[in-house]
C-alpha cells in the first residue's frame, strides 16, 4: 500500500480491490456483538477538520474507534487563515503531540497533498475531502456499495466493476465526489457518464475518462447505478441555472424517471440530500436507493483504509510503504 | 569617477570591441583601445548589452518592507543586469499621489544601484472609480509617465477611456492589467484541463483577451497609446497582432515565467507557481515566444513580485500570487529565446532595454553602445551554466519558481552611469 491516501487517481486497480475486499472483512466486525478490533491499539489518529462535516467526521471516528485507535478531533471552523494559525503550524503542533496519522478535511483543493508532500510532518495523511478536488474514501465506499449490489457480497470478492455503467448527475463542477468517482470507477473498469447542465461541467472535462451528457432521460435506461449529486441552492444566484424548479425538472430524479432505469439499477447519493431538488422523497425512500447503506459501508471502507495504511500492530508483516503518491502526481 | 575599459566584448552579441568609459559616459568604442588609467574588465567571450530596463517591478516599499524595499529590490535589479526599473503603484499606501511617487523616487536615488522610475496609479486607491491626480504625479520630481493599477484591472470602460485620453496631454501611457474581474472571481489558476482535474477555480484566457480587445479599440477611438502588462495567452497575441496591423498604438510585455513555465507545474499544488496572470499552457508559451521574436510583443518585463516565506509556505488557496524575477530574467530569456534561435542578442537588447526605455520614456536608458552615450551597460557570460539557489538572491524574498533548475548565462558586470554596481557577478 501507499503511505498516504490523497487522490482516488493514485490507486491502482489492485490497490482498490484490496481495499474493497478488506472492507468486506471489516464489515463482518459490525455484525459481532462487540464491534471492535485491537488492530490500532496505542495509535493516535487526529481528525483535522477545517470544514464543517458531520457524517464524514463521525464515520472516520467510528472506524478509528472500532480499530481501537485513540482519537483526537480537531475542528477548526472556517479556514486556517481566518484563525490566524497556518495549516503548517496546526499540523506540526498535532504531530508534536504524537499523532500517528492525520485525517484531513479542508476547504482548499490540494491542502492534504501539501500536508503530505511539503515536509511539514511525517505522519500518513488521509484526505477526507479537499475543496472541489478529491474525496477518495467517498469514492471507495461508493464502489464498495456498487460492487455489493451489482456483483454480489461474496461473488464480488477479488472483483472490480468491469463493464458496469455508472451515471453521475448534478453539480460536477464543484464536486470532489464526482472527480474521485470518475477516477476510481475508471480504474475499476466501469463506464462512467456525467450528466449536468453545461454550466456545471468544468472546462477541461474532455480529458476525463468518461462521457458527458446534458440529457438525463437518454442516459437513465442505460445505467446500472445512478448517483445523484447534491446541488447547492446558492448556485442558482450565480446563474448556473435559472431557477431551482427548472433544475429539478430537467436534472432531478423523480419516480417517473426512476421507472426508466433497468430493474436491477440502484440510486445512490453521497448525502446530504436536498429532497425536492435533485431527488424526490419517493426516490430517496425507495428500496432502490442505497443512501443508508452507503453510510454504513463508509465505516467499513475507512476501517480498511486505516488498517492498510497504518499496518496495525504487526506492521513488519505488511509490504514496505512506497512513495507512489508523490511520484504519480 | 575613473575610467573603465571593457576589453574584447561582443557588443550586442556581434563585433568584438573594446569600450572605454570615462566618468558617466562611453568615451570610445573600438579595437585596441588604451587601458591607461582605466580599470580593465576582461570580457572575452562575453556579450555587452545596454543596461536592462524593467517596465514592471514591485518594490513593495512603502508598506511591505518585509518582502522587499527599494534598496533590496534595486540590488536585485543590479544583480540581474538592470540599470532602471519602473516601480509599480500597488504599495501601501498606493502610489496615487505626488507625495508617494516622490518618496519612491527619492528612495531610488538614495539606493544607488539602479534608477527607479515610479509608476503612478490610474485610479485613487486602485479602486477603479476615480482618476488619481495623474498630472500632479507627472509634474512631480518623479516625473511619472507610466500609469497602472496593476494587480487590478481598470475594468470600467469609461474610466479607462478617460485615462487613455487624459495622459495624452503629457505623453503618458496607461499600462493595463487585463483581467475581467467578474470572469475571474475565485480564480486560482489557468482554466483548462489541469484546473478541471485539480478542482481549482479557473482563470479563463477570455478574461484577459476581452479586456485587451476592448482597450485596443478604445485606444484607437481616442488616438492614445496603451500598454498591455504581462500578456499571457495565444489569443491575446492574436488581438495585439491585429491591433498593430490596424495601426493602433499598442505595446505589450511578456514575463520570463510565461515564456518558460506551464500550468502543468500546478499539479504540485506548490504555491511558488501561483501567479497572476496564471501560468498557461504549452501552446500559449510557444505563441508568446513567437510573438516576442516577431515584435508583436515589444518587451520582456519581470513582474518581479516578492512575497514573504509564510505567504507561500501554505495551501494553494491561501497563498499570495507572484514570483520574484529580476535576478533570473535574462537567463530565462537566454534559454527560451536565444538558445532556441528565436532572438539574437541584439534582439534581446531591444526587448529588454531599448524598447522598454522607449515605452516608459526613461531618459538615459536603452541607448546604443556608442561614444557619447550614458554608460549604462550590462555584461553577460552566456556560456555559464548554474543551478538557481534562492539563497544567493539579493532580493529580500525567495519566491522563485526556478529553485534547483539549471539556467544558462550570468550577469558578470552591471554599470550604472560609469559606476560598477556588479563586479564579477557580485554586488559592488
Amino acid at each position: 500500500m501507499m503511505r498516504h491516501l490523497i487522490s482516488a487517481a493514485d490507486l491502482t486497480r489492485d490497490d482498490a480491490v484490496l481495499i474493497l475486499d478488506t472492507a468486506e472483512e471489516m464489515a463482518r466486525v459490525a455484525d459481532r456483538p462487540i464491534k471492535k478490533l485491537p488492530t490500532l491499539r496505542g495509535r493516535t489518529i487526529c481528525n483535522l477538520f477545517f470544514e464543517d462535516s458531520t457524517r464524514t467526521r463521525i464515520s472516520f471516528e467510528a472506524a478509528e474507534k472500532r480499530l481501537s485507535a485513540d482519537v483526537i478531533n480537531f475542528a477548526a471552523k472556517g479556514s486556517s487563515v481566518s484563525k490566524g494559525e497556518s495549516l503548517k503550524d496546526t499540523a506540526q503542533t498535532l504531530e508534536a503531540m504524537g499523532v500517528d496519522a492525520v485525517v484531513i478535511r479542508h476547504g482548499a483543493s490540494g491542502a492534504p497533498y501539501r500536508l503530505a508532500t511539503s515536509g511539514w510532518i511525517d505522519a500518513p495523511v488521509i484526505n477526507a475531502g479537499d475543496g472541489t478536488h478529491q474525496h477518495p474514501t467517498q469514492a471507495l465506499l461508493d464502489a464498495f456499495t456498487m460492487r455489493r449490489r451489482l456483483v454480489g457480497r461474496d461473488a464480488g470478492l477479488g472483483q472490480d466493476l468491469a463493464g458496469k455503467r455508472i451515471t453521475l448527475v448534478g453539480d460536477v463542477l464543484h464536486s470532489r465526489v464526482a472527480r474521485s468517482n470518475v477516477d476510481l470507477l475508471h480504474t475499476l473498469g466501469a463506464e462512467v457518464t456525467l450528466v449536468a447542465p453545461p454550466t456545471l461541467v468544468p472546462v477541461g472535462v474532455e480529458t476525463w475518462p468518461c462521457e458527458v451528457s446534458y440529457d438525463i432521460d437518454r442516459v437513465l435506461p442505460k445505467s446500472d447505478a445512478v448517483m445523484m449529486l447534491r446541488v447547492q441552492r446558492e448556485r442558482m444566484n450565480a446563474a448556473f441555472f435559472p431557477t431551482e424548479r427548472e433544475y429539478s425538472r430537467r436534472y432531478g430524479l423523480d419516480g417517473d424517471r426512476m421507472a426508466k432505469m433497468p430493474e436491477h439499477a440502484i440510486v445512490m447519493h453521497p448525502g446530504p440530500m436536498v429532497r425536492g431538488m435533485e431527488i424526490t422523497a419517493e426516490v430517496a425512500d425507495s428500496d432502490r436507493c442505497t443512501v443508508i447503506e452507503q453510510v454504513a459501508n463508509g465505516v467499513s471502507i475507512r476501517m480498511a483504509v486505516l488498517y492498510l495504511l497504518l499496518g496495525g500492530n504487526d506492521s513488519a508483516a505488511t509490504a514496505p510503504s512506497t512513495t507512489r503518491t508523490e511520484e504519480s502526481k | 569617477m575613473s575610467k573603465i575599459l571593457i576589453r574584447g566584448a561582443q557588443v550586442l552579441g556581434g563585433e568584438v570591441q573594446d569600450v572605454l568609459i570615462d566618468g558617466e559616459t562611453i568615451a570610445e568604442v573600438g579595437t585596441g583601445l588604451s587601458a591607461e588609467g582605466a580599470t580593465v574588465i576582461e570580457a572575452q567571450g562575453q556579450v555587452l548589452l545596454p543596461g536592462l530596463v524593467d517596465l514592471h517591478t514591485h518594490l513593495r516599499e512603502p508598506g511591505r518592507e518585509d518582502s522587499e524595499t527599494v534598496l533590496t529590490g534595486t540590488r536585485a535589479a543590479a544583480s540581474g543586469g538592470y540599470t532602471a526599473v519602473f516601480a509599480m503603484a500597488n504599495t501601501h499606501p498606493v502610489a496615487d499621489t505626488a507625495g508617494v511617487v516622490e518618496q519612491v523616487w527619492r528612495l531610488g536615488k538614495e539606493s544607488g544601484y539602479c534608477d527607479v522610475q515610479p509608476i503612478g496609479a490610474v485610479t485613487v486607491g486602485l479602486e477603479g472609480k476615480k482618476l488619481a491626480e495623474l498630472g500632479a504625479m507627472h509634474d512631480s520630481a518623479a516625473g511619472v509617465t507610466v500609469f497602472s493599477d496593476d494587480g487590478k484591472c481598470v475594468d470600467d470602460a469609461v474610466i479607462m477611456r478617460r485615462a487613455l485620453e487624459y495622459v495624452k496631454a503629457f505623453g503618458g501611457v496607461v499600462a493595463q492589467h487585463a483581467q475581467e474581474p467578474r470572469l475571474t472571481e475565485g480564480a486560482q489558476m489557468n482554466e483548462g484541463i489541469v484546473s478541471a482535474e485539480l478542482g481549482l477555480g479557473g482563470w479563463p484566457a477570455v478574461a484577459e483577451e476581452s479586456i485587451i480587445a476592448r482597450d485596443v479599440l478604445l485606444a484607437e477611438h481616442v488616438g492614445s497609446r496603451v500598454h498591455i502588462c504581462h500578456l499571457s495567452t495565444a489569443g491575446s497575441v492574436e488581438i495585439v497582432r491585429w491591433a498593430k496591423s490596424r495601426g493602433i498604438d499598442v505595446t505589450a510585455e511578456v514575463t520570463p515565467h510565461h515564456l518558460l513555465l506551464t500550468d502543468e507545474l500546478v499539479r504540485s499544488y506548490n504555491p511558488v507557481y501561483k501567479v497572476n496572470p496564471p501560468l498557461r499552457t504549452e501552446k500559449d508559451v510557444l505563441a508568446l515566444r513567437e510573438a516576442l521574436a516577431d515584435g508583436t510583443i515589444d518587451i520582456v518585463a519581470t513582474d518581479h513580485a516578492p512575497h514573504p516565506h509564510e505567504d507561500k509556505d501554505c495551501e494553494w488557496a491561501a497563498a499570495a500570487m507572484g514570483m520574484v524575477g529580476l535576478e533570473t530574467a535574462l537567463s530565462v530569456v537566454q534559454q527560451t529565446m536565444v538558445e532556441t534561435g528565436l532572438l539574437d542578442w541584439a534582439g534581446v537588447a531591444d526587448r529588454m532595454s531599448f524598447a522598454p526605455a522607449r515605452i516608459g520614456r526613461a531618459t538615459g536608458h536603452g541607448r546604443p553602445v556608442s561614444a557619447g552615450e550614458p554608460a549604462n551597460l550590462t555584461l553577460v557570460d552566456p556560456a555559464y551554466r548554474g543551478v538557481v539557489d534562492p539563497a544567493d538572491f539579493a532580493s529580500r524574498s525567495r519566491n522563485t519558481p526556478y529553485e534547483g533548475r539549471e539556467l544558462p548565462g550570468r550577469v558578470t558586470h552591471t554599470i550604472l552611469r560609469g559606476r560598477a554596481t556588479v563586479v564579477d557577478g557580485k554586488l559592488a
